[in-house]
């Protein structure tokens, strides 16, 4: 396929007696977002770094642009930017200076890297703050000029790594704004992220758990697979239902949540009315029963569960 | 290799020096701290050494002894004490480190015998100054009782002929005055040059480690002798100002004759900042800690700097083998260098083969320091 | 609620120098209430959290935690709280049972007491089996469940847990949550902070603060259907570039938003509107649109609100 930009195969990292990436296989298109996705420690960022290559597998090959990266680290370099977890630029420089530094290294033209930071500035309603130190933005900010510093030398692979964690979700979604903006324009990325609710903005993503790959999917596709149903039951006082609903047949299991429980059923339409008249015979005051979508949260604990990987 | 990227670098690393006016006072005033504490603290000359006087005769001539030690650039008079008693308390309380002590019977021996007993005590437990005092105080004696053996001779009449004292003459070259001072100083602009020039780029690469920016910079296609040659390069500069500072003072403020060439000594002192400034910019490289960095290239400049390179214990006197670890002490070749072009005036050619010496070394630190830089987190 | 409140906060205020990190926050919970403080880094939840628990000095309005005030008393406050802070503090090298010996000790859980207590917080926190285990052998998910055993061994009346579940895996992230709501049956009073938007659904009520001020505050019900003005749809279709233009120009159409391959469209009427917009995008000769009703997310409900009050300029750190 002449449009994947990025083809990992049986990429495996160690560290000590830990398996930080644990075989994982994947590729990703011209104009696709990708995403990783996974808590702390299930090996996102180093499965970036590999990508960045900054840091050597133990096994397995990556390539990007049909260009075997561990061979040739530096020649995938030019095509190639990455955002890595912390902050990676210099809090002491100014903006204008950080995109400059960064442009120089990838010998970008004048004219070019200027009238590409003069756009990005625009766009990022960044303008006034060209002369303040990095160090002096805020979280959101940051993030958008390590975007911007990324961007200057129009690479067909971005690599981000958690670019949103911490940051407020106005600003989150700006910058989701803007990836979506570089996927029309063709750019291939792989973005990892600590927020499952995040992941549904990605085209496809991998589900990570300890290193190893749970599932890969569209979120369409990853939904599709999810064993069963929720069910939403909403009540004042919670906990008498999460008592009787837990030992009714076909419920996997039974999630307290603030307003009322989410149960993990089999079959839905079965164990709907079923769980309905359950809680009317026991006289428990219930304001609402519905299905409901899954989340991804739900998605990756029924997937776990699936693939016998419980705690 | 990219001159572009190596100017970006330069120019990035000298924003940030600019920007942090705290390290860039401490790296232009360190270098004159440090070569005030030194040249003041480090003088292997005994100066004044408190004395304190037990004169039981109390006659016109222990008097005169008396004064000849007061009269003395060596020792300072600080007490006269009342008897044997008190000698002791005087010692421990580090009052005096000598005690001089005149028999009742001293100026009758002198007269009657020729041949005069005095009694010096001594705090040992500086065993070095101790030697130094006792032998001055040998030396202010014996210029005592010459004089006081002519002034007999001569009462009596008779011609001092065979009393005329040998008159032994060293004749001291490049040091005339034997100040160990002139002999120092330059020791100690290398051993500053050396503290202050691996401190400026220990903390250069550990500092990215540090703050996360290492990480993106290793994914773009800077090369490691790129990052290298513009990290070197502004702290090159800092490091010249900061080997002018010490010169000068060297100069100006210490009087050391300064009978070489600038030029000369520019481009040693360039060689030699060259050595030190990669041996910060491995240091830095191997161990990613900013502290940790510090400590090893103040360990590994300030330790064979004043021990192993001729600084303040001469070579010619070490063990054998210990001779032969010198060689590999660059500062070795840096003194001998800085000696001779301010004390002798030599010039190139008389220095080549330490300056020969000198840039090999600082060829095969720099190969090592660019070598050094791998672009990966492993 | 407010004769059995637990924690009254009342115009509190903290500055450092010029930055206000807290910028007069008023709230009340009750016995047994689990509140969920929910913002981005930087908002003021761990401020909040330190005030409260007598660690920061607040720079006005007043506070009191178990009805003791914590500008005049924060020893007193600091005995009958429980802590348990992002970063994992326990020890290592020492045992499960170590560990839980010495906060028991630190807190002074009476000698006659502390064995009582240790086998009280193993068993709930499910560490059976693992009691002589050191710390450092235990997975994130085992060390967070033992850090809030810690905290709760000397049985206080209300827990602080800033960012309890950064960097556990969702399993382990449901398992710790059902403590909670455990502890809260027992009565216990539990301020939580997070930055994960989805996480807040576990709380009984949530406090939505940004830039030190309280932008909302309710059941995650009341926040979701209070905030977003109208209903969402997704729309799913295959020129995504032409179907926004088509869908920003329908009527009753408030906003469109790129969502990964779908659309987000906030109309007036969902079940009135879905229909419509799908035949105007057929209209243009899209095959295959589908359109779903779906409910906002607290991450939805968050950006609107913040929107609407109006974002303070960007960029002070």
């Amino acid at each position: 396929m002449a449009d994947v930009v990025v083809e990992a195969r049986g990429l495996s990292k160690r560290f000590g007696a830990l398996t930080a990436v644990d075989r994982l296989d994947f590729t990703v298109r011209r104009g696709e977002i990708f995403g990783l996705v996974g808590p702390d420690g299930a090996g996102k960022t180093t499965t970036m770094r590999m990508l960045a290559s900054v840091m050597l597998p133990d096994d397995g090959q990556i390539e990007i642009d049909g260009i075997d990266v561990l061979r040739h680290p530096e020649r995938t370099k030019q095509h190639v930017s990455y955002m890595p977890q912390r902050f990676g630029l210099y809090e002491d420089l100014t903006v204008d200076e950080n995109i400059r530094f960064y442009a120089d290294l990838f010998e970008v033209p004048p004219q070019v890297w200027r009238s590409r930071a003069d756009a990005m500035l625009t766009a990022s309603d960044m303008t006034t703050f060209r002369a303040r130190l990095a160090g002096q933005l805020s979280g959101g900010m940051k993030q958008k000029l390590g975007l911007i510093c990324a961007l200057v030398h129009t690479p067909g692979v971005l690599l981000l790594d958690e670019p949103t964690t911490g940051v407020d979700p106005v600003s989150r979604r700006e910058f989701w704004e803007i990836l979506y903006g570089l996927r029309g324009e063709g750019v291939a990325m792989v973005i990892s992220t600590a927020y499952l609710d995040e992941a549904e903005r990605c085209d496809r993503l991998a589900l990570l758990h300890r290193g190893a790959m749970v599932h890969c999917d569209t979120p369409a596709g990853l939904k599709a697979r999810m064993p069963g149903a929720m069910i939403e039951i909403m009540a004042a006082d919670p906990r008498p239902l999460w008592e009787i609903v837990r030992t009714l047949p076909g419920v996997k299991e039974v999630l307290l949540v603030g307003t009322g429980v989410h149960a993990h059923v089999d079959d839905a339409d079965r164990r709907l009315p079923e769980i309905e008249q359950a809680i009317g015979a026991a006289g428990v005051a219930a304001s609402r029963i519905a299905r409901v979508s899954p989340s991804i949260e739900d998605l990756f604990v029924a997937l776990l569960e699936l693939n016998g990987k419980r705690d | 290799m990219r001159l572009r990227r190596i100017k970006a670098i330069a120019v990035k690393e000298g924003l940030q020096i600019v920007r942090d006016p705290r390290s860039l006072m401490i790296a232009l005033l360190l270098p004159l701290m440090q070569m005030f504490m030194f040249g003041y603290g480090v003088s292997l000359d005994v100066q004044r050494i408190p004395l304190c006087v037990l004169d039981n005769e109390a006659s016109q001539q222990s008097r005169d002894l008396i004064g000849r030690f007061a009269a003395s650039r060596y020792f300072s008079l600080v007490r006269a004490l009342g008897g044997q008693r008190d000698i002791a308390p005087r010692l421990d309380d580090g009052t005096c480190r000598i005690v001089l002590v005149i028999p009742s019977d001293f100026s009758r021996s002198l007269n009657d015998t020729g041949a005069g007993r005095l009694q010096a005590l001594l705090d040992g437990t500086d065993s070095n100054t101790a030697n130094i005092a006792a032998n001055y105080a040998k030396a202010v004696v014996s210029a005592f009782s010459i004089s006081l053996q002519l002034e007999t001779v001569q009462r009596k009449g008779g011609v001092p002929q065979s009393l005329t004292p040998v008159d032994v003459e060293a004749r001291v070259w490049f040091n005339e005055e034997l100040e160990s001072r002139n002999f120092i100083v330059p020791g100690i602009v290398a051993l500053v040059m050396a503290i202050v020039g691996a401190q400026l780029t220990s903390l250069t690469i550990a500092r990215e480690w540090e703050r996360g920016t290492m990480e993106l910079l290793i994914s773009t296609p800077v090369q490691p002798m790129e990052l290298m040659i513009g990290k070197l390069l502004p702290y090159f500069c800092v490091g010249l100002a900061d080997a002018a500072i010490c010169l000068a003072l060297a100069v100006f403020w210490f009087d050391v004759p300064f009978r070489g060439t600038v030029a000369t000594l520019f481009f040693t002192t360039s060689l030699f900042l060259l050595v030190v400034l990669s041996i910060g910019y491995i240091v830095s490289v191997s161990i990613r800690s900013q502290v940790g960095a510090s400590q090893i290239a103040l360990l590994l400049t300030m330790l064979p700097t004043t021990l192993l390179s001729g600084f303040a214990f001469p070579i010619d006197q070490m063990p054998a083998l210990v001779q032969g670890v010198t060689f590999l002490v660059s500062a070795r070749y840096y003194i001998l260098i800085l000696k001779a072009v301010f004390l002798k005036g030599s010039g190139l050619t008389a220095l080549a083969l330490p300056i020969l010496c000198l840039a090999l070394y600082a060829l095969v630190l720099v190969v090592l320091a660019a070598r050094a830089f791998r672009k990966t987190l492993d | 609620m407010t004769s059995e409140s637990r924690i009254t906060v009342d115009g509190l205020i903290k500055r450092f120098g010029d930055f206000v990190a807290l910028d007069g926050i008023s709230f009340a919970v009750g016995a047994g209430e689990i509140m969920g403080f929910l913002g981005p880094n930087g908002a003021g939840k761990s401020t909040l959290i330190r005030i409260l628990c007598g660690l920061l000095r607040p720079s006005g309005g007043q506070a009191s935690v178990a009805g003791i005030d914590v500008a005049s008393d924060p020893e007193g406050v600091r005995r009958r709280i429980g802590y348990m802070s992002q970063k994992f503090s326990l020890y290592g090298d020492l045992s499960v049972v170590e560990n839980l010996r010495f906060f028991g000790g630190i807190y002074g859980v009476p000698r006659s007491a502390l064995d009582g207590q240790v086998a009280f917080v193993v068993e709930m926190a499910g560490l059976q089996g693992r009691e002589d285990s050191l710390v450092a052998t235990l997975a994130g998910g085992w060390k967070q469940r033992l850090a809030l055993g810690a905290a709760i061994l000397h049985r206080p009346s209300v827990l602080f847990l800033d960012e309890p579940t950064s960097g556990v895996d969702p399993q382990s992230r449901r398992r710790f949550w059902d403590l909670i709501h455990r502890l809260g049956a027992d009565g216990v009073s539990v301020l939580v902070s997070t930055h994960y938007m989805d996480e807040a659904e576990y709380c009984n009520r949530i406090a939505l603060i940004n830039r030190g001020r309280l932008i909302t505050l309710g059941t995650p019900h009341e926040i979701k259907a209070r905030s977003v003005a109208g209903e969402l749809l997704a729309v799913e279709a295959e020129d995504v570039g032409r179907a926004i233009a088509a869908l920003r120009e329908a009527p009753g159409v408030r906003n469109v938003a790129v969502f990964g391959r779908l659309l987000h469209v906030v109309v007036d009427d969902a079940a009135a509107r879905a229909s419509e917009l799908k035949a105007r995008l057929n209209a243009l000769g899209m095959a295959g649109v589908r359109t779903e009703r779906i409910l906002p997310t607290m991450e939805d409900s968050f950006v609107h609100l913040v929107g609407r009050a109006g974002r303070s300029p960007e960029g002070a750190a």
